[in-house]
C-alpha cells in the first residue's frame, strides 16, 4: 500500500521534478509551445517543398510530353538528325544543337578573358573611387533585360559588326572557313557576340567573389618578397582561385545555352549547319521561341518539348558542375590550401 | 596539393632584382590590359542607355503610358495594356513567389543544419531552379496551365514569373536571416518565448530590410523576362483585366515591336526599352542603397 502511495505521489509531482519521459509509463502531454513549434516548422517545410514539387513536375511533364518524339525517332537519331521538316513530319535537332553550341562557345571564348581581366582589375588594381562605380556598372549590365539587348543588337550592334568587324574579317581572313562568305550582320557571329556581352558580368561577379577569398597574408607575403603586383596576381591569386574561375565560366556557359530573346532576334532563325560563322542559324531556345505557338500537330509539339528537355538537361549539368567547382574553391579557403 | 602551385626552385630565377625593370614594364602592361577589359565592359551599357534615350525620345510622352497600341501604319499609340498586364502578372507572380520564397529561405536558415537532409535537398533544388533556362520554364507552364485550360492566360504568365522568383528570393532571404545574431534568438528563448514566436516576432523583423531587398531583386530579375511569357500569356492588343485570357506584357510588346516592320513600332520599342531599363536599373540601385544602409547601421 505504501509503495502505491509513493508512486501516486511521484506521478503527481513528475512535472515539478522535471521528469518528462519515463519508460513504462505513459508520456506526459507535450507543452503547448513545443507543439506550436513543430507545426511552425512543418508549415515552413511545406512551403520549401513547393520548389521540389515544381522541379519534379517540370521533369515529369517534359519527359511525358516529349515521349512521342523520342519513340518516333529514337534518342540518338533525334539528336543527330539534321533535317527539321514539319510538313514531312521529320524532326532532327542537330542544326539547333549546333547553333547553341557554337554561339555559347563563341560567347565563352570572348567573355572569359575580358570577364577575368575585369575582375582582376576590380579586386587588385582599381582605386576605391573607380571600384564602386565600376562594380555598379557591371551589376547594371547584368540586369539589362535580354530583349533590350536584342533590340540594340538589331539596330546598332549587328549593322556595326557587318560594316566593321565582319567586313574586315572576310577581307583579310577569308582563308579560314569560319570567316568565309558574305556577312549580313544578322547571324551566328552576331548572336554569339551579343551573348558574350551578356555573360561577361556573371564571369566577373563570380571570379571577383572567388578572388576576394584569397587570404591577404598570401598577397602580402608575396609583396614583401619583392614581387610586382602583377606577379602577385599571376602566382598567388589566379592559381588559388582557379577552380572557382573555371566554375564561374561553366555557370556562365549554362546561362548562355539557355539565353533566348537576344539570340532569337539576332541569329537569323534558319536551321542549318554551315561552317561559316557569318551564316544564319538557329539555337535550341530560338527554335522554341519561334515555332512553339505555331506547332500544329502533336508530334511537332512533342519534338519541340524534346528540345526543351535536352536544353534543361544540358543547362542543369553545367549548373551543377559549375557550382561544384565554385564551392570546391571556397573550401580551399577554409583549409588554407592553394 | 599544397606544393603543386609553388614554382620549382629554378623558376625563381625570373624574379631577381637584376631584371626588375623588365618585370615592372610587364606589370604596367598587364595593369593596362585588365583596365582595358574593365573599360570595354562599360561601353555597351552606356551605349544602350544613350541609344534608348535618343531613339525613344520622340515617343516618350504621356500617350505611351495611357494609349492602347495603334493599328499598323497609324502613328501614335502606346503600351498601356502592356503596362497593366505586366502589373497584374507581377502581382500574380508575387502571390506565388513571395510567400513561398520567403518561407523557404527562413526554413533553410533556421532549420537547415548539416544534418537536415530535407533542407539540403531543397537548397540544391533551389540552385537548380535558378539555372533552368527561362524558356524551359515557359514550356513547363504551358504543359501545366495552358494546355489543360485550353487558353493562353495571364494566370499562366504570372505563374511562370512566380516560379522564377522563388529561388531568387529564397537564397537571398536565407543569407540575410543567417546574418541575424544568434544572441538575439537566445535572449528571446531565455525569456520563455517559443521558438516559432521568436522567429516570427524577433528574427523576421530584424531581417526585414534584407528580405525586402530579396523581393526587389526578384522583381528586377523577372520584370524584363520575355521568354517565359511567349507561350503562357501570348500577348494582346487590347486592354484586358481577365486573368484567364491572354494579356499583354511590356517586354513582350517590346519584342513584337522590335521585330515588326514599321518605323513607328521601332520608335515605340525604343521608348519602351528606355522605360523598362530605367525601371529595372532604379530597382537595382535602390537595392544597393538599402543594403549599404544596413551595413552602415552595423547590424
Amino acid at each position: 500500500m505504501e509503495t502505491l502511495r509513493v508512486m501516486r505521489q511521484w506521478w503527481h509531482n513528475r512535472r515539478r521534478l522535471g521528469i518528462t519521459a519515463t519508460p513504462g509509463l505513459p508520456r506526459p502531454p507535450m507543452r503547448m509551445g513545443l507543439q506550436a513549434d513543430r507545426r511552425f516548422r512543418t508549415l515552413l517545410g511545406a512551403f520549401a517543398g513547393v520548389i521540389v514539387l515544381l522541379i519534379g513536375a517540370m521533369v515529369v511533364l517534359l519527359v511525358s510530353d516529349s515521349l512521342m518524339a523520342w519513340r518516333q525517332f529514337g534518342i540518338i537519331p533525334f539528336i543527330t538528325g539534321t533535317d527539321w521538316n514539319p510538313p514531312f513530319k521529320i524532326f532532327g535537332a542537330l542544326p539547333y544543337i549546333y547553333g547553341t553550341v557554337v554561339t555559347s562557345v563563341m560567347a565563352l571564348v570572348i567573355a572569359t578573358p575580358i570577364g577575368i581581366g575585369c575582375a582582376v582589375f576590380l579586386t587588385e588594381f582599381a582605386p576605391r573611387w573607380v571600384r564602386t562605380p565600376l562594380s555598379l556598372t557591371v551589376e547594371m549590365l547584368a540586369s539589362v533585360p535580354s530583349v533590350v539587348f536584342g533590340l540594340w543588337g538589331i539596330f546598332y550592334f549587328a549593322p556595326w559588326l557587318r560594316s566593321g568587324v565582319e567586313s574586315w574579317l572576310t577581307h583579310h581572313l577569308d582563308w579560314i572557313p569560319l570567316f568565309k562568305g558574305p556577312a549580313f550582320g544578322i547571324g551566328i557571329f552576331a548572336a554569339g557576340f551579343i551573348l558574350s556581352i551578356m555573360i561577361v558580368p556573371y564571369i566577373t561577379a563570380i571570379t571577383r567573389e572567388v578572388m576576394l577569398k584569397v587570404p591577404a597574408a598570401q598577397r602580402e607575403g608575396m609583396l614583401a618578397l619583392g614581387a610586382t603586383r602583377w606577379e602577385v596576381v599571376r602566382i598567388v591569386v589566379i592559381p588559388f582561385a582557379r577552380s572557382g574561375i573555371v566554375g564561374g565560366a561553366i555557370l556562365a556557359l549554362g546561362r548562355a545555352l539557355g539565353e533566348t530573346m537576344a539570340v532569337t532576334m539576332l541569329i537569323g532563325n534558319r536551321g542549318q549547319i554551315k561552317s561559316s560563322l557569318f551564316a544564319q542559324g538557329a539555337t535550341m531556345s530560338s527554335v522554341l521561341a519561334n515555332e512553339f505557338t505555331e506547332a500544329t500537330f502533336q508530334l511537332y509539339t512533342s519534338s519541340l518539348i524534346a528540345i526543351g528537355l535536352l536544353l534543361l538537361v544540358v543547362a542543369l549539368i553545367m549548373n551543377i558542375l559549375g557550382r561544384w567547382l565554385v564551392s570546391f574553391s571556397a573550401r580551399n579557403e577554409v583549409t588554407g590550401r592553394a | 596539393m599544397a606544393t603543386s602551385t609553388v614554382p620549382p626552385r629554378a623558376a625563381y630565377g625570373q624574379f631577381t632584382p637584376q631584371n626588375m625593370r623588365r618585370r615592372q614594364i610587364v606589370n604596367l602592361i598587364m595593369i593596362g590590359i585588365v583596365a582595358f577589359c574593365a573599360l570595354i565592359i562599360i561601353i555597351p551599357l552606356v551605349h544602350i542607355l544613350g541609344v534608348c534615350l535618343v531613339e525613344g525620345a520622340s515617343s516618350l510622352n504621356l500617350n505611351l503610358f495611357i494609349k492602347a497600341p495603334a493599328p499598323p501604319g497609324v502613328a501614335g499609340g502606346g503600351i498601356a495594356p502592356a503596362i497593366v498586364g505586366s502589373i497584374i502578372m507581377l502581382a500574380i507572380a508575387s502571390m506565388l513567389g513571395i510567400p513561398t520564397g520567403v518561407a523557404t529561405g527562413i526554413y533553410m536558415a533556421e532549420y537547415g543544419t548539416r544534418s537536415n537532409r530535407y533542407a539540403s535537398i531543397v537548397r540544391f533544388v533551389a540552385d537548380i531552379l535558378l539555372g533552368v533556362p527561362s524558356i524551359v520554364i515557359g514550356i513547363f507552364v504551358w504543359t501545366l496551365l495552358v494546355r489543360p485550360f485550353g487558353s493562353f492566360s495571364a494566370l499562366a504568365g504570372g505563374f511562370a514569373l512566380g516560379a522564377m522568383m522563388i529561388p531568387t528570393i529564397s537564397r537571398t532571404t536565407e543569407e540575410v536571416v543567417r546574418l541575424v545574431p544568434q544572441t538575439i534568438r537566445e535572449a528571446s528563448l531565455a525569456l520563455g518565448i517559443p521558438y516559432w514566436k521568436t522567429v516570427w516576432r524577433i528574427v523576421i523583423p530584424a531581417a526585414s530590410s534584407g528580405i525586402g531587398t530579396a523581393i526587389v531583386l526578384a522583381f528586377a530579375r523577372v520584370g524584363g523576362e520575355t521568354a517565359p511569357l511567349l507561350f503562357t500569356t501570348l500577348g494582346n492588343n487590347f486592354l484586358s483585366f481577365n486573368i484567364l485570357r491572354p494579356m499583354d506584357a511590356v517586354p513582350l510588346r517590346l519584342f513584337n515591336y522590335a521585330i515588326g516592320p514599321y518605323e513607328e513600332w521601332h520608335r515605340i520599342a525604343w521608348a519602351t526599352a528606355f522605360v523598362l531599363v530605367i525601371a529595372i536599373l532604379l530597382l537595382t540601385i535602390a537595392v544597393r542603397r538599402i543594403a549599404r544602409g544596413r551595413f552602415n547601421d552595423g547590424v
